[in-house]
């Protein structure tokens, strides 16, 4: 795992020092709400509806067991006891009192960790593969190059203040599990006559206008990647709306000025700034040396006999590792009936634990908000899933309809227009309920409590959106949204459902698959694909259903 | 009215009322096409169509009209890589924090009001010059 240098622990210390006197300068008047704003904001803390919220960067979702330890200990001491992970591979403390940050962010640097960048109109935390360095399907571990962008964009003095936030992920296997194409600059590794490169998609989103990035670059030489994204957010910030925030991201340029104009523009400034980043080997290589693979112990090539508990548990949430013997673990906090994304300080203690004596010391978080134990050992396998059990960690739903993605919505959030966490909730206990999420097999059911879409329900096989219609909740389905590399933005079926409703809603939908489908084989999102949307509309709204009129 | 201040890594000095600023529209319909002349640009402005004028201007003031606006700093990095070596000065609605940026930019100096200078005394701008962030050193790197 990445080793923070001198640099980097100076430079994050540094932060927490400017970030206590902005702080002091904001209180004593030196500093207007306007101008402290931006401020608060790139050190990652946002007043939310009851509380201010603490983001604190995962860079690329990956952390050692003492980072995971500090986490804890920072829940207890200054917040509820819990975290929440998120949608972007972070974790947000949703709790924090004002004078306590300092002291928090002080503790995360103890242990290499910021919340840097984590919000405001700047280049965010790099999101990449939260199975990078451990997938079979990988041509490149995507790391080092959002390390190397990590680094780039951390305190860039060009683009602090850009028109708005800008995203960038990247993933270096052929499957698509950093969902690259809704985002503003979308990074996938490829490999051309032997030399190693970049798809470049940019101008993709979720939010009130999904797009799907358009391919700006074919093939990028990785060595090139620091200036191209460079002369990206150099046009971007010459270019972007700043009269309308909600029109003010990189997709809106695109869309209204053409994605040729923006290649056009892009290229003539790549030439400009290519000189000025001569040798991105020298950088990487460094970096490189610090993502070694851990010294893997040999084992057995098949997983253990177990009970049919732990059977479950590894058909469903064991990924394909590169080497036989071992095998990439999802740690569901997605336990049908709590908080999605949610895991206590003794859970996280436990997952640290489980990663240093079995995971040579190796945690990821995934934008599908569970935790990843990347390399594990499949002799080891039934002593991981014990431990887990015994901390309400050991749902066996990685990717069933249970493993739910959803916003924090009306609980917290000040943007939220519907409550998310209860219709998250209500829909996992009752596929739970019936037994049927296994039956179902793989679906992707996210929910978003407004139309800023922190949920993905766009890119869900099921998407749900909270609304809110003449005072009350209304919830609008999208159906066929996908997010790997087939991305697909979901279509609407129709007139939203109340929230009484709309569990029923999900349950007609998915009997019509079941009905429907061709074999067990053929997953929901294929059967979308060959029947399309009339024959879930035929089910969702008609049968005597309740029709809403919004 | 009181006078500007200019910030510079020296500190505080009043700017000097009698630089004469002209917009880029002027510079064609100057006379004195060979005369030295000092340029006001605002943040949406086109660096290019400065080009054939830029061998004659000593300096370029680019105005920052709200602090959440950065367009400044991609206009001073675009004037620099053009070859623009003449004074380059960011005025208007900066904060300290923004110093050091506008400095790794291509800026020599921040011009500030005279309100903002008695708000945001000269030791907060010192305290924030200097900080040195990662793409100097990604640069260093890379040229090593």
């Amino acid at each position: 795992m990445y080793a923070y240098s001198d640099f980097d622990e100076s430079f994050v210390r540094d932060r927490v020092r400017q970030f206590r006197d902005q702080v002091a300068r904001r209180i004593d008047g030196r500093l207007t709400e306007d101008e402290f704003k931006p401020l608060r904001l790139m050190n990652g803390l946002y007043l939310q509806l009851h509380a201010y919220m603490l983001r604190v960067a995962i860079p690329y979702g990956t952390l050692d067991a003492r980072q995971m330890r500090q986490l804890a200990a920072i829940s207890e001491r200054w917040d509820r006891g819990y975290g929440h992970f998120t949608t972007r591979q972070n974790i947000q403390f949703n709790w924090p009192k004002l004078g306590d940050v300092p002291d928090m962010l002080d503790a995360l640097a103890d242990v290499g960790m910021h919340a840097i960048q984590t919000s405001g109109n700047c280049v965010r935390n790099v999101t990449s593969d939260h199975f990078a360095g451990a997938a079979a399907d990988e041509i490149a571990d995507p790391r080092p190059y959002a390390e190397l962008l990590r680094q780039w964009s951390s305190d860039h003095p060009e683009f602090q203040y850009l028109p708005r936030k800008f995203k960038i992920a990247i993933t270096g296997a052929t499957a698509d599990r950093a969902v690259t194409r809704a985002h503003d600059i979308g990074l996938r590794v490829v490999a051309r006559d032997g030399a190693v490169g970049f798809q470049v998609s940019v101008g993709g989103g979720l939010g009130r206008t999904p797009m799907i990035g358009r391919i700006i670059r074919d093939f990028l030489p990785e060595a090139d990647l620091v200036p191209y994204v460079e002369a990206v957010l150099g046009v971007y910030n010459q270019l972007g709306r700043r009269d309308n925030k909600y029109k003010a991201r990189i997709k809106i340029a695109v869309h209204e000025m053409g994605l040729d104009t923006i290649r056009d523009l892009v290229e003539a400034r790549f030439a400009e700034t290519r000189s000025e980043f001569p040798g991105a080997e020298a950088a990487l290589a460094e970096i490189r040396a610090a993502f070694r693979a851990p010294g893997f112990r040999a084992g057995g090539t098949a997983i253990p006999s177990g009970s049919p508990a732990f059977r479950a548990w590894a058909d469903t949430n064991l990924a394909a590792h590169r080497r036989g013997d071992h095998a990439i673990v999802t740690v569901s906090l997605k336990t049908p009936g709590q908080q999605p994304g949610d895991a206590s300080a003794d859970q996280m203690r436990v997952i640290a634990d489980l990663a240093e004596t079995y995971g040579y010391d190796e945690i990821r978080i995934s934008h599908r908000q569970n935790v990843i134990l990347p390399h594990v050992r499949k002799d080891d396998l039934p002593a991981v899933f014990e431990a887990l059990a015994a901390a309400g960690l050991a749902a066996a739903n990685a990717g069933l309809i249970s493993d739910i993605i959803a916003c924090p919505g009306m609980d917290y959030c000040a943007l939220a227009t519907a409550r998310s966490i209860p219709v998250a909730q209500e829909i996992a206990v009752l596929f739970e309920t019936l037994d049927l999420a296994h039956e179902v097999g793989p679906l992707r059911l996210n929910v978003s409590g407004c139309i800023n879409a922190c949920g993905h329900h766009h890119v869900a096989d099921i998407g749900i959106l909270g609304l809110e219609r003449a005072g009350a909740e209304t919830y609008q389905i999208t159906l066929g949204g996908d997010p790997t590399e087939r991305i697909a933005i979901g279509e609407r079926t129709g007139p939203g459902f109340a929230a009484d409703e709309i569990v029923g809603a999900v349950e007609r939908i998915v009997m019509a698959y079941l009905e429907r489908r061709e074999s067990r084989d053929e997953t929901f999102a294929d059967a979308y694909r060959r029947l399309g949307l009339a024959p879930f509309q035929e089910a969702l709204y008609t049968e005597g259903s309740k029709e809403d009129a919004a | 009215m009181s006078t500007a201040i200019l910030v510079t890594d020296a500190g505080f000095t009043p700017t000097d009322p009698a630089e004469h600023w002209l917009p880029p529209a002027d510079l064609d319909s100057s006379p004195e096409l060979c005369d030295p002349v000092r340029v006001v640009l605002t943040p949406e402005a086109d660096p290019d169509l400065l080009g054939p004028h830029l061998a004659r201007i000593v300096a370029i003031r680019i105005v920052f009209p709200a602090v959440a606006d950065g367009r400044g700093f991609t206009l001073a990095r675009r004037l620099r890589r053009m070859g623009f070596a003449g004074r380059l000065r960011a005025a208007g609605q900066l904060i300290p924090e923004q110093y050091p940026m506008a400095r790794a930019c291509g800026f020599d100096e921040v011009e500030i009001d005279a309100d903002r200078a008695l708000r945001q005394p000269e030791a907060d701008w010192q305290k924030a010059a200097g900080r040195q962030g990662y793409l100097a050193r990604l640069r260093r790197a890379s040229a090593a």
